[in-house]
């Protein structure tokens, strides 16, 4: 653990007081079982006009740290020990542990002093007062204004976060706006009375990347406006390379290293924070085992081929005349945002949903074209076996009423292929070659880890040994660490099966490093489709240039999302 | 959370099924488990009520109307001899002419565990006279309860009333169950206009009021039906409102469980749909399920008691706890023998329990969603 | 919002058409018909009527036509000339015996529904905010113990003790002076009086449900970011309580009408049998036994639509009160 003051950094001779001083916190949550060190003697300060990244993985203490700041950790847990020196606007300071979290003063601090902003913009807001509700409320409570004076000034702070006609937007509920203005709202709240420290706790993590951008935009421009220090919580490396003055880096609880964000980048001395920067940087380029492979024959016919495939849910169309193909042992990617269709489209091609037209053609081993929008009754039965999916998430697509050795067993019992010891054999062996212990099998899915469940999720995917899989964000719900783990099981299964993957994934950098090719959907539209490198690194449609320039780059000397590209689409 | 985190608990929670799961958080409910434990009682009261009453509940005895409750005493003036009671003899007030009953120390009847008493079918099937107590001597009933008007023992009227009343509430339920998981079934499985119109239907049963329509249908049996057909009347009309709450439940679960990924996931390994709704959807629901049955039994104990309250449910000769309460109802009678109150009490306890154990089984219905 | 309440209200249509069409089903339900009845009854107290007389009978109420033509007459009067028929047992029109009993029924209900939320969600609030301490055990122990006492046991009990312990009559609505007087405000008042005992009898089992209710609602609650991002911004723990969690919690507790009201317009049924209230109870009870079918079946058809129009009351208050209900 290195401080803060005594790496070399450009901006130190310049530096004025901290804002906030953070000395030794220590926060613990008592459980039945004993107490869980959430926060576990932690340092650091924060400048004026400065923004510092907490970074961290799921667990890591990160965001208890942030609450602990205001005071308000969720039940039960309690700050033990530590001090909290906060510096006010007029030189004064104050410890705000010894504040308690009740008090006159402490709230004072709240929303004024120090204000804060979430994760989930949906759920932060109250769904049934108007924004303009909890805006005025701050304004009111701290600056005393009339009611009239702070509707007006609400209405200023929503222009100011660039949300479209604002003297109406005052009167909207959270549910009327789309994610990204919910989160220009939740900022406009925390600007109410113009703070001198913001602490921002996974701000961007719900947004796709192009909203990010904008947020990450916005919220520099209003610091350096404002001249405020920020704190600001996140998993993402590429977000920390983005904005982050200093680093901090967190794990169980406790600081492994501080400091400038290029000493943190380029010179990390500490292991888990080199880890961390690795599972990143991988993600700039394809797969080692990728690239030692030969490429797949351009003349080898399509293992699947999808022409003009749509999917209407009543009046919207998800899915837009959407055409591609995928050869055997190779793995196509498709990216895209958040309503852009590619969930729905994957579901079409396993047949959970019907579409409302078009043609995927799946070419059997043998030679034989079937197609599976077509395909009923037992037909449809062996396609299922043959085309398979990996769900997003690791809890949901487990039965947790199964063990894992029913799990896995369950096609190969309900397709008649194994039972009785047969089964355990294959089971077993199915348990091997993910990567888990066949003496687990008959262990439920909750003693299991994320990273765990999703290779019991592949087991189960493989076990029929299909062709063709279609993975649906199946490493969006794990950290980066794990994430690689899946990865690469998932290009070691295609070299000994012979799988084709459809990758679906928002993720650029997942998709750079696994697919040989990937198609760009926006809108239900496949825009583009292309070799990998090339539509990463030159992309041709105006919306894929846009999608990638606001990807933010896990390297503190390519800051460039400010200089992104904008999409506007052409009616 | 880590890979190695997770491993390190405990192996046993690593294999526990989920009725382990929802024992061990239902475990933690030390009313609930009160709750489980005085049901369960009960239920062996209501199996066997002969073996439980002192006296045949039916018999009337001229020599004891509204006789007093007695109390079991383990010591006399010389010293512990063991569970016995003091007898009394009926006198009249000369100038009153009411009843008084007078205790007769120097007569103490020991009781006896396991005795014999008046015999009767245990289960419906065994012909026996042994009862969990018994008074040694059989012209000295005991009454730990007191007597009714017509002197029969309130205490081993409640023992029957147990077997009516608490099979009412299982067998009713039953019913509703049936009506409810097939409508809600279809509701929830299939969607679309079968389930909107299903809907209207359950709303609109839910939003009338029960009691009038009991007493409607209740006053279309002819009186003079015999006990059991009276019986599955009774219950078929509390199930014919009773089953729209069950089957709003049933089609909830349905709802939410048809998105989750495990069941599509089950769609793509193969599953055929009964395979999917057996295997994979009904065991997540089961818990959910019995849940509200078990908190669905009550209200049907309540209807049955308040519907026989009224005159209308079931008529004596049948006994159950609604039944028993009619004679409580003027004033004047619970005046003189305030203990023709006991069957309420034991409404009280019955319904108090079943909802712990219901409240306790539904917080602990999903182990998963902590 | 009006296209909501449009539709909502559009939807009465059939549910009162329904209900009506219930009513009349059951109240024919029963074995024979009222001249049956009337004619055993006079057998009883050995007077004889001849077939013919009987028969006169049934023409004159119309007994012999089909159940739908008698429906629709049944129906066809109430709705353009208001009337209900004729009682057989007291030969007067229905109307003139339903109105007043139904007016204190619903008065009766009313007040209960009030006492019921005015008690309910204090109390739940209280336990919730004050979950798993003494004051929340206690309040959850006697909610228990109000959900598993029947009202007319309630009821009952309440009369031992009045009688054996203040030697005082708790049944009725009225003093004995004011039992048939004219109305006046002194009746009123009276009945106020009188009024409190049956709406506490009947405020129990409703006040121990819903305290379950607001208490499961606002623990949902209270964990919800938004409570956070409150607590975040300064306000005091009361004030946000009251503000948020609070005021979120009470959406669903509004939708708590719809079935207590039927709950309570049943148990109101019981409890007024016992306490002889003036109600639409008793008069119910005895034309069901009599199969006095137009009385019966205008206070079913009555009382039902009573609590339909609850539900309809409580799912436009819940549109006012639910911005995402109103502008889905």
């Amino acid at each position: 653990m290195s401080e803060t003051g005594q790496n070399p950094n450009k901006s130190a001779k310049t530096r004025a007081e901290p804002v906030l001083e953070v000395r030794d916190l220590v926060t613990h949550f008592p459980v039945r079982t004993g107490v869980v060190k959430a926060v576990d003697g932690v340092s650091f300060k924060v400048y004026p006009g400065q923004t510092l990244c907490i970074v961290g993985e799921s667990g890591s203490g990160k965001s208890v740290t942030a609450r602990s700041i205001l005071q308000i950790v969720d039940a039960p847990g309690r700050i033990v020990s530590g001090q909290m020196i906060f510096r006010r606007a007029d030189g004064s300071t104050v410890d705000l542990v010894k504040l308690g979290d009740r008090g006159r003063e402490i709230r004072r601090i709240r929303g004024n002093d120090i204000a804060m902003i979430f994760q989930e913009p949906m759920s932060s807001l109250s769904p049934v007062h108007t924004i303009g509700d909890q805006i005025i409320e701050v304004l009111r409570l701290h600056l005393g204004l009339s009611k009239t004076a702070a509707r007006a000034r609400a209405i200023e702070l929503l222009a100011e976060v660039e949300i479209p006609t604002p003297e109406k937007a005052i009167d909207r509920y959270t549910f009327e706006f789309s994610g990204g203005m919910r989160q220009r709202a939740m900022i406009a709240m925390s600007l109410a009375c113009d703070p001198r420290l913001l602490i921002a706790d996974e701000p961007t993590t719900a947004l796709d990347v192009t909203t990010q951008a904008e947020v990450l935009d916005l919220i520099k421009r209003l610091q350096d406006r404002h001249g405020s220090a920020v704190i600001f919580i996140t998993h993402d490396m590429g977000v920390v390379a983005e904005i982050a003055d200093d680093v901090l880096v967190m794990y169980r609880g406790r600081v492994m290293e501080q400091g400038n964000v290029d000493t943190i980048f380029h010179h990390p001395s500490d292991d888990y924070t080199r880890g961390l920067i690795d599972s990143v940087t991988r993600l700039q380029r394809r797969s080692d085992l990728r690239a030692a492979r030969a490429p797949v024959p351009a003349d080898r016919p399509p293992v699947l081929e999808v022409k003009n495939l749509s999917m209407d849910f009543e009046a919207l169309r998800a899915v837009n005349d959407v055409s591609f193909e995928v050869r055997p042992g190779e793995t196509l990617g498709i990216v895209g945002e958040s309503g852009s269709g590619k969930t729905t489209m994957g579901r079409c091609i396993v047949r959970l949903l019907d579409p409302t037209s078009g043609e995927i053609r799946y070419r059997k081993p043998d030679g034989e074209v079937i197609d599976l929008v077509t395909a009923h009754g037992p037909a449809l039965k062996d396609m299922r076996r043959e085309v398979r999916m990996i769900f997003q998430d690791p809890f949901g697509s487990l039965n947790p009423r199964m063990t894992v050795a029913q799990i896995i067993g369950e096609p190969l019992l309900v397709n008649g292929i194994a039972r009785g010891r047969e089964l355990d054999e294959r089971v077993s062996h199915l348990m091997e070659q993910v990567g888990l212990e066949p003496a687990w099998r008959e262990r439920y899915p909750h003693a299991f880890s994320g990273g765990q469940r999703q290779r019991i999720g592949v087991a189960r995917a493989v076990a029929l040994q299909p062709k063709v899989i279609v993975a649906d964000e199946a490493t969006s719900a794990l950290d980066a660490s794990l994430r690689f783990q899946v990865l690469d099981l998932l290009l070691k299964l295609q070299d000994e099966l012979g799988l084709a993957y459809v990758f679906i994934s928002h993720d650029i950098g997942v998709i750079r490093y696994l697919c040989d090719r990937v198609g760009v959907m926006y809108r239900g539209k496949l825009v583009e489709v292309g070799e990998t490198e090339q539509v990463v690194t030159a992309p041709n449609h105006a919306y894929t240039k846009a999608l990638i320039s606001a990807v933010p780059w896990p390297d503190p000397n390519r800051r460039g999302i400010h200089k992104r590209h904008r999409y506007v689409e052409q009616v | 959370m880590t890979e190695a985190t997770t491993n390190a608990g405990p192996p046993r929670l690593e294999v526990a099924s989920q009725s382990k799961l929802i024992w061990w958080a239902f475990r933690k409910h030390k009313l609930a488990m009160a709750g489980l434990i005085v049901v369960a009682i009960l239920y062996v009261i209501a199996a066997m009520p002969g073996f439980f009453a002192i006296n045949d509940p039916s018999a009337q005895n001229a020599r004891t109307p509204f006789h007093p409750p007695e109390a079991i005493h383990l010591w006399s003036d010389d010293g512990f001899v063991g569970p016995h009671f003091v007898p009394s003899k009926l006198k009249r007030d000369p100038d009153t002419l009411a009843a008084i009953y007078v205790p007769e120390p120097e007569k103490a009847v020991r009781l006896v565990l396991f005795g014999h008493g008046y015999s009767y079918r245990l289960f419906g099937l065994i012909e026996t006279d042994r009862h969990l107590f018994a008074s040694s001597d059989p012209k000295q009933p005991f009454f730990p309860f007191g007597t009714d008007r017509l002197g029969r023992c309130v205490w081993s009227r409640i023992m029957q009333g147990a077997q009516t009343s608490l099979s009412i509430g299982l067998v009713g339920v039953a019913l509703s169950l049936i009506i409810g998981v097939i409508l809600g079934g279809i509701s929830g499985y299939f969607g679309g206009r079968i389930d909107f119109a299903i809907q209207r239907v359950v709303e609109f049963v839910l939003a009338l009021p029960t009691i009038p329509i009991w007493l409607a249908l209740a006053a279309a049996l002819p009186q003079d039906w015999p006990a059991t057909l009276q019986y599955m009347m009774i219950t078929i009309i509390l199930s014919l409102t009773g089953w729209a709450h069950l089957a709003r439940v049933v089609r909830g679960r349905f709802l939410s469980l048809r998105t989750e990924e495990f069941v599509s996931a089950a769609r793509l390994d193969g599953c055929s749909e009964g395979r999917i709704i057996f295997r994979h959807m009904l065991p997540s629901f089961m818990s959910h399920i019995i849940a509200s049955i078990t908190l669905a039994i009550p209200a049907m104990i309540l209807a049955e008691t308040s519907l026989s309250f009224l005159g209308l449910g079931l008529q004596p000769p049948t006994i159950s706890w609604g039944v028993l309460l009619r004679e409580a109802q003027n004033v004047r009678s619970i005046a003189t023998a305030p203990w023709l109150f006991a069957p309420g009490g034991a409404v009280v306890l019955a319904v108090m329990a079943l909802n712990l154990l219901g409240d306790g089984l539904r917080d602990a219905a999903d182990p998963y969603n902590k | 919002m009006l296209r909501f309440i449009f539709k909502r209200v559009l939807w009465m249509i059939p549910a009162l058409f329904a209900v009506s069409f219930l009513a009349f089903v059951l109240i024919q339900l029963p074995p024979g018909d009222f001249v049956t009845n009337y004619v055993a009854t006079l057998a009883a107290s050995n007077e004889i009527i001849d077939q013919n007389a009987a028969d006169a009978l049934r023409e004159r109420f119309g007994l012999g036509e089909p159940m739908l033509l008698q429906y629709g007459k049944w129906i066809w009067g109430i709705l353009v000339h208001g009337d209900f028929g004729t009682s057989f047992e007291w030969q007067q029109p229905v109307g003139d015996l339903v109105w007043e009993r139904m007016a204190l029924t619903l008065t009766l209900t009313l007040s209960t529904l009030v006492a019921t939320w005015a008690i309910a969600l204090p109390i739940g609030i209280f336990s919730a905010v004050r979950k798993y301490t003494i004051g929340d055990y206690i309040v959850t122990s006697i909610s228990f113990f109000g959900l598993a006492i029947p009202s007319f046991l309630l009821a009952l009990v309440l009369m031992y003790i009045a009688v054996v312990i203040f030697g005082q009559d708790v049944s009725g609505l009225f003093s004995d002076e004011y039992q048939n007087a004219p109305w006046t405000w002194a009746k009123v008042a009276d009945l106020i009086h009188h009024l409190w005992i049956p709406v506490i009898i009947l405020a129990v089992s409703g006040t121990a449900s819903l305290i379950r209710v607001m208490r499961a609602n606002l623990l949902d609650e209270l964990n919800k970011p938004y409570v956070t991002t409150a607590r975040a911004k300064g306000l005091s723990e009361f004030r946000l309580l009251m503000k948020y969690p609070v005021r979120i919690a009470l959406n669903p507790f509004i939708s708590t009408i719809a079935w207590l009201l039927p709950n309570l317009v049943s148990g109101s049924i019981v409890v007024a049998v016992v306490l002889n209230l003036p109600t639409a109870a008793p008069l119910l009870l005895q034309s069901l036994l009599a199969q006095d079918m137009y009385l019966a079946g205008a206070f079913v058809l009555l009382i039902c639509t009573l609590t339909l129009i609850g539900s309809l009351v409580s799912d436009i208050l819940l549109a006012i009160a639910d911005p995402r209900i109103r502008l889905e």
